[in-house]
Formats: structure tokens, sequence, C-alpha cells
């Protein structure tokens, strides 16, 4: 698990996010892989290939380990994403879907 | 009705004399230099904000107690104040994902980049380009390092510098290399708990590393990590020379495995964060076709550069950790010197001038990595954690383990790409960044041949993995267009036809 440290001093306003379907208060400008971490997600969707659950692993955009549905959209990466009011995210289970 | 075809407005389409590629301390101190000398400066970088990794979130970090991260990662925010008052303009969120040379007649052999922001392709015209696109962790591949649970220290120190993000719970950090001393001692500083350092450091590595020892007591880093090892080693069990490191779990990180003097303990944890030292980025400068020599020192690729910065491809420069590790100092000074090289390959300056300005930046180059070969002996990544066995995964991407790649090269194939194509290792979205270095000393390994000997794989753009839709949205001008569009049959062009006589 993770957590935010008590003494972290947000700048920005909190947003209100979907994970899932559930509400979640965080900052603005956060990664939403941080905000998973932060919610106690360590495993943001499972693999195309053997269906295993992964989480973010590099956070800096080169491993794509934390890719997530983002308002509709799949294969985001959570951790070059950052979290808007109302988006909507959603773990990405097995390979992305194609949408007519 | 279909809807008449606009071309898109071109001055969408930016020109710049110099675009740098990356905002860390390289790019930000070469953009600022270039700027201030006359050159009409364009910084492109990914996240949303400057300062690279090493000062990521700089200007918005929650973490506002100053002791917490340390005056090293603050000194970032002279670098940004002064890129501010450049002039040169910064284009935040920005995916560069291919670079080519522009060949219409119009051009001086100008290089076309192409990036996508927000989703939206755009293209940005420079006269020279400089590659400031700094390191990321070596992979290390041991038995679940794939789990729920398991992170990099490069990511453990993005999660506290931009969200304030820490463990909670049991948590142990792994591997060997200056970061993950300097993250313990960040986290003790913020009152986060470590559980275990397991130091993967062979006893032998000291006696390697001693002949370098006197540059690193002469240089700053003797003081500060001698400090930051003590505070450390007094409020963290430190196990050193771990074998055998492996992360266990159903469908997370439960336990970490590792064996001691030949005795195998087991420890509870809901984090395990590993760093084995970080390579270059060399994704980008590849797919230009810019060579790379193997660095056997540090066991990686790095761009053949010159004292400037240059690469082997006319007009494309590479300075920073991206170049070659040497950190993050280093890479302030080596963007000052490619900026330098970038004004006077374009005429802003003559060669007397060049080297004259030079001077400086060359002397706090050499002050700021003395020492750094003692580091580079002494965190040498074991080989054990560089040439896996058995089933470890080693691309993460397509779930490709150790021992498919070693009979892979048993039934005759030689090289990266050769694997690449059997097992579709490196083909995932990664891009190879997370088994390349692996994939190819496997294969040294198994042929008992020199690394260099073997090679990396083909890279070619777009770099990062980008839709259709990104694609379609590039801007086009009306002769682009007409050259491929079938029109309706009244409106065809027709060839003319010789006139009768």
């Amino acid at each position: 698990m993770f957590r935010t440290l008590d003494q972290a001093q947000h700048v920005l306003p909190d947003v209100v996010v979907e994970i899932d379907g559930h509400a979640v208060r965080c900052r603005e400008g956060s990664s939403v892989a941080a905000v998973l971490f932060a919610n106690g997600i360590a495993a943001c969707r499972e693999t195309a290939v053997s269906r295993a659950p992964r989480g973010p692993y590099c956070m800096m955009g080169i491993c794509y380990d934390c890719l997530v549905v983002i308002d509709g959209q799949d294969n985001r990466q959570g951790c070059m994403t950052p979290v808007r009011q109302g988006m909507k995210i959603e773990r990405q289970l097995g390979p992305r879907k194609v949408r007519a | 009705m279909k809807e008449k075809f606009q071309p898109r407005d071109l001055s969408s389409t930016g020109t710049a004399a110099l675009a740098v590629v990356g905002a860390g301390p390289a790019g930000l101190a070469a953009a600022t230099l270039a700027a201030q000398l006359g050159l009409d400066t364009v910084l492109l970088d990914e996240q949303s904000d400057v300062g690279g990794q090493i000062y990521r979130a700089i200007t918005a970090t929650p973490v506002r107690d100053r002791k917490v991260l340390g005056d090293d990662y603050w000194h970032g925010e002279s670098l940004v104040g002064a890129f501010r008052r450049s002039a040169a303009r910064h284009v935040p969120g920005a995916t560069v994902w291919a670079i080519s040379r522009n060949t219409t007649r119009q051009s001086r052999g100008d290089h076309e980049i192409a990036y996508s922001v927000g989703g939206q392709a755009k293209l940005l015209t420079a006269r020279h380009v400089l590659l400031a696109t700094g390191a990321q962790e070596r992979p290390f591949p041991i038995p679940g390092w794939t789990l729920p649970g398991v992170i990099t220290a490069g990511a453990a120190q993005i999660l506290l510098k931009s969200a304030g993000v820490v463990p909670e719970g049991p948590a142990v950090l792994a591997g060997t290399g200056p970061l993950l001393y300097l993250l313990a001692w960040q986290y003790l500083n913020a009152g986060v708990r470590i559980d275990a350092l397991l130091e993967t450091a062979p006893p032998r590595a000291l006696l390697r590393a001693l002949p370098y020892a006197l540059d690193f007591v002469r240089s700053p880093y003797f003081g500060k990590g001698l400090k930051l090892l003590r505070t450390v080693r007094a409020a963290v069990p430190v196990i050193k020379a771990v074998e055998g490191l492996q992360a266990q779990g159903h469908d997370k990180l439960e336990r970490v495995s590792y064996s001691f003097r030949g005795r195998t303990h087991t420890i509870a944890a809901q984090q395990l964060i590993l760093h084995q030292g970080v390579v270059p980025n060399v994704n980008l400068a590849r797919a230009i076709g810019a060579q790379h020599i193997w660095n056997s020192t540090l066991d990686c690729w790095q761009p053949q550069v010159d004292s400037w910065g240059n690469t082997t491809v006319a007009g494309i420069g590479m300075a920073g950790d991206g170049a070659g590790i040497a950190g993050a100092l280093a890479a302030e000074h080596r963007g000052r010197l490619a900026a330098l090289g970038a004004a006077h390959a374009l005429g802003y300056m003559d060669t007397a001038r060049r080297d004259r300005e030079a001077t400086v930046h060359r002397r706090l180059l050499a002050k700021a990595t003395l020492g750094r070969a003692f580091f580079d002996v002494l965190c040498k990544a074991p080989i054990e954690y560089r040439r896996p066995a058995g089933n470890t995964i080693i691309c993460r991407c397509e779930e490709v383990t150790a021992v498919q790649v070693r009979d892979t090269v048993k039934l005759g194939c030689s090289g990266p790409n050769q694997v690449k194509s059997f097992l579709r290792c490196g083909m995932g979205p990664c891009q190879g960044r997370f088994c390349g270095l692996t994939v190819a000393e496997i294969i040294a390994d198994e042929l008992r041949i020199p690394v260099e000997d073997v090679g990396y794989y083909r890279l070619r753009f777009p770099v990062k993995p980008l839709t259709l839709g990104e694609l379609a949205s590039l801007p086009q001008t009306a002769a682009s267009h007409e050259a491929v569009i079938r029109l309706p049959a009244d409106q065809e062009i027709r060839l003319a036809q010789p006139e009768m006589p």
C-alpha cells in the first residue's frame, strides 16, 4: 500500500474522479497512476498475453505497465496522464477492445 | 455531402533554429544558453512541467519541507529560473515520436520533428536538434519483478516528488547504486519506515573500485555520500551481498526472498523497490541512426558523441545522461557545451569564441565527474541480475522468459532482431526499453561473446506508440493532399492531349 504524506501541501485544488465507478478525491495535476497508488490500487490492468495482474512500474512513461481506460479510451498511460475533474478511470482487463 | 478538403493551417508547423528534446538538467541548461546566444530555441518535453526526472515537479511538488528532498534536488530551481527568464519557448506534454531530415528542395538540410500534444500530432522544423532524453532504470529481471507492488526506485522518487505518495506497510529496497541510498535517505526524512535494504553488490566490488578511490575522496561526493550512508545505515537494516533475490506472491507482492551466505531468508513485504543503476534512453537516437558504442564499465549502450555532443548524424546533438551516464550536475554542463556547439554550427559564433566560452563549462564538467569512476565500478550491476536464467520474465510486455531466449539462441538465433522475430520480445509497447539490454546480455552469455558483438534491436519510428487518428491529424499541405487523393470523374485531371496538326 501507499499513502499520501501528511505534510504534503498541494498548491492545486482538489478534483473528483471516478475509479471503476467509485468517486475519489485527488489533487488536480497528479498523474492517474499516482492517484491509483494513493488509493491502494497496485494493479491497474491484466496483461493481454496471460491476464496476469500488473501495476505501474517506472512512472516515467517508458514501461507501459500502467495502461488504463480513461474516459472510454483504452491503452492510456496512467503515469503520463494528469487527472481532471470528472475523469472516468477504469482498469484495463486483457487486450484493448476495438470499438466500432 | 462530403466536406471539401481544406488544407490545415500550416502556421501550426513551427520552426526553430534549435529544437531541444527533454527538459531535464541538460535540456534546460542547453535551451537557456542557446536562447541567450540569440538562437530561436524550442524545448519539447513529455511532462507537463520542466525538470526532467531528477528535478521532477520542482515547481509544484507538494513536499515543501526542503530537508526532505535535499539541497541537490532544490538546485534544480536555479535551472528552471534561468530557463523561464530566457526567450526559449517551452512546449509541455509533447511526446516526440519521429525526427527525420526534410528532403524538400526548399529545406537546407533542416530536421522535421513529429510530436503529439494531447493526441494531436504536430510538426516542428529545426535547423539543429539536441536530444536531452536522459536515462531510464536499468532492467532488473528477477523472478516476480512484474508483480504489482514491485516498482523502480525512480518510480518511487517520482511518486514522492510529484504527489507526496510514499509506501505504507512493509517496504524493502533492493539492488545497488547511489540512487537507492538517496531514496532511503529521502524516505527517512519524510518519516517513512523501511524494513530492509538489500544490497546486491558482491564484496569484491569494493576491492575492484579501490584503484579509483583517490579521485572519489577528493570529490564532493565523498563527504555527502558518507553522511548519507551513515544516516541510512543507522536507521535501516542493511544486508549486503544478497544473492538470489526474488519477489513472491500470488496476484501481488507478498514476500521478498534472498540468500545470504548460502542461507535463504524471506521477509514479508507489500512494496519492493528495485534499482541497479540507470542507462541512457537510446530509442530516439537509435531510430535516427546515430552510432552507439558499448560502455563496458557501465554495461550499457551510449551514443558516440564528440566533445560538443555531436552524434554521427549531421545536425543531431546529444547531451546529459542520454549521451552516457554522468549524473545531473554533469548533465547541465554538457548541455551548455552542446548549446555552444549548436551556436557555432549554425554560424552564431566563430570557433575562437566557442572555445573561449567553453572553458568554464569544461572545467565544471571535469569537477562534476570527478570520483564517478569509483561509483561506476563499486555499483556495477551483478551479472546474476543482468543475465537471468529459468522462467524469469525478461520482456515484460510480451511475457517472454530468460529460458525461452536461451533456448532460441541454442537453436541458432544469433542476434536480438532474430530473437525478436522468434519470440516477440521487444515488440510490445515499451519497444524494448525494458528487455533490450537483457536480451543482448543473454545472447552474449550463451554464445560466449562480448555484448558489443551481439548488437541491439533495430529501432524505428514512431518511437512511442501512437494512434492512426493522431497520425492522420498531422498538418498537410494542399500539394501533399492532392498527391494521393482520388478526384471525382468530372474533376479528373486530364493529361494535355497533343494538338492535332
